[in-house]
């Protein structure tokens, strides 16, 4: 039985399948309209989510399932006091496949090694969020055609966002990289991060602090939101906040083609003016969040479709 | 000069950096040996080292982890003592892994709520002595 906790749990061949098996469900979703029937996904979110969870549900929805779970600790057992290992011992007994968000870090990890049923890490805390790793480099594949030889910029908050960390994880295993970290001093990527991962990878780097330099380099242009929940400090939060806000003129510069994504939700770092500008991405990448989900339901639970039986066409509907 | 007699069946424990065997000591868990007769000579004079410490366990071979003592201390050197002779003395490495022995600090570990958890660490980067949470990933520091 295979878990998914982190981006790296998966090889480049592995993902290039994903990705392969994402673009298909893409484009023929009434072929897999009834693959899940009868499996049930249990959706365990011990903190609130509105994109990771509402995606998760859409996903096995539409592959056929049912989905089943709770939207915060304050509605679990975990209310009581019942360990993260009980719960998902139970849960193994409802459901084909679990789903979990959860504030402490390492939380799903300790699921998976008492589940009896594949574990999906839906994000725990500050560490890992290894869908949104696979929804980032599906976006990319699918809309710049290649994970290699491009240049990207992670622009914001680069040394709390997991998403950044983990995205560049998992992008070093590609050839031809160029990233460039725009960041204040203040939110740099972490030294572990730069020494462990960039500088071990063939993948070149720099570090800089203005987004407008960088934007003629770039092919995509990764935006993050300054998290307010990662400071110990409201004043730190409040002098950062605004350090970097998107807006058409600052993307005069760009590439024709370049690509802008967030990992969403955004709050005043991408200007709403940018969203009828058509690099901006981060809602079709939102949109394609599903697809890389319901593939990977499909993986773990080891359903293969065969292209060679035509499926029902009534997509997403449950017999 | 301080006198202590050689042991039957155990292990010397030598080379230890000074100051180091109470810590040792507490890591092995030395004290819930039982039978086990333990000389620990601190601040001895070394050629080597300058001053060191140096341990010594009368106890069935066997009985202790020297993986844990490998995760302290690498170049600490161990005989293994049977029938009054050293039958061998051991290399320690770093161990891939170590068990119970360090906490995790980091407060939004999932270690700092679950209950029965074993604390695991695991070698991440074996040049600059790094192990990490198997959890959370965070590196220990405070060795």
């Amino acid at each position: 039985m295979r878990h998914c906790m982190s981006p790296l749990d998966f090889s480049v061949d592995e993902i290039d399948e994903l990705m392969g098996l994402a673009a298909d469900i893409e484009e023929n979703p009434a072929k897999y309209a009834h693959a899940c029937d009868g499996k049930r996904l249990a959706t365990c979110f011990y903190e609130p989510s509105t994109r990771t969870r509402l995606s998760f549900e859409s996903a096995m929805l539409r592959l056929g399932g049912q989905t089943l779970g709770f939207a915060s600790a304050d509605s679990s057992s975990a209310a009581k006091g019942e360990s993260v290992a009980d719960t998902v011992r139970v849960i193994s007994g409802y459901a084909d496949i679990c789903a979990m968000r959860h504030p402490k870090e390492g939380a799903p990890l300790v699921a998976s090694t008492k589940s009896e049923i594949p574990v999906i890490n839906a994000g725990d805390g500050g560490h890992n969020h290894p869908t949104q790793t696979l929804t980032d480099l599906y976006t990319i594949h699918s809309l710049i055609g290649r994970l290699d030889n491009f240049t990207i910029g992670l622009c914001g908050d680069l040394k709390f966002g997991r998403t950044v960390h983990s995205l560049i994880s998992a992008l070093v295993r590609y050839t031809g990289l160029h990233f460039i970290l725009i960041s204040p001093e203040e939110l740099k990527i972490p030294s572990y991060i730069r020494e462990d991962v960039l500088r071990r990878s063939k993948a070149t780097f720099e570090e800089v602090e203005s987004l407008e330099d960088a934007m003629p380099q770039l092919d995509v242009l990764y935006m993050t939101r300054v998290q307010k929940e990662r400071f110990f400090n409201e004043e730190d939060y409040v002098r950062l906040k605004d350090r970097y806000i998107l807006t058409r003129e600052k993307m005069k510069p760009a590439k024709e083609k370049m690509i802008i994504l967030h990992p969403l939700p955004r709050v005043n770092e991408i200007s709403v003016d940018v969203d009828d500008d058509p690099r901006a991405q981060y809602f079709t990448q939102a949109k394609k969040a599903v697809f890389v989900r319901m593939a990977l339901i499909l993986t773990l639970l080891g359903i293969q479709v065969d292209p060679a039986i035509p499926q029902p066409s009534n997509e997403g509907g449950n017999r | 000069m301080l006198n202590i007699s050689g042991i039957h069946e155990g292990y010397v424990l030598d080379h230890i950096q000074a100051g180091m065997s109470m810590k040792i000591y507490d890591y092995l868990k030395l004290g819930e040996l039982g039978d086990a007769t333990i000389a620990m000579i601190m601040n001895a004079k070394s050629q080597k080292m300058g001053h060191k410490d140096i341990i010594k366990i009368e106890c069935p071979l066997g009985t202790i982890d020297l993986d844990i003592l490998g995760y302290i201390d690498h170049n600490i050197t161990v005989d293994v003592i049977k029938d009054d002779k050293i039958i061998k003395k051991e290399k320690l490495s770093l161990p891939k892994q170590v068990v119970n022995v360090i906490k995790c600090k980091n407060p939004r570990c999932i270690t700092s709520i679950e209950q029965g958890l074993d604390q695991i660490f695991v070698l991440t980067d074996p040049k600059k002595e790094v192990y990490r949470c198997k959890y959370c990933e965070e590196a220990y520091s405070g060795k």
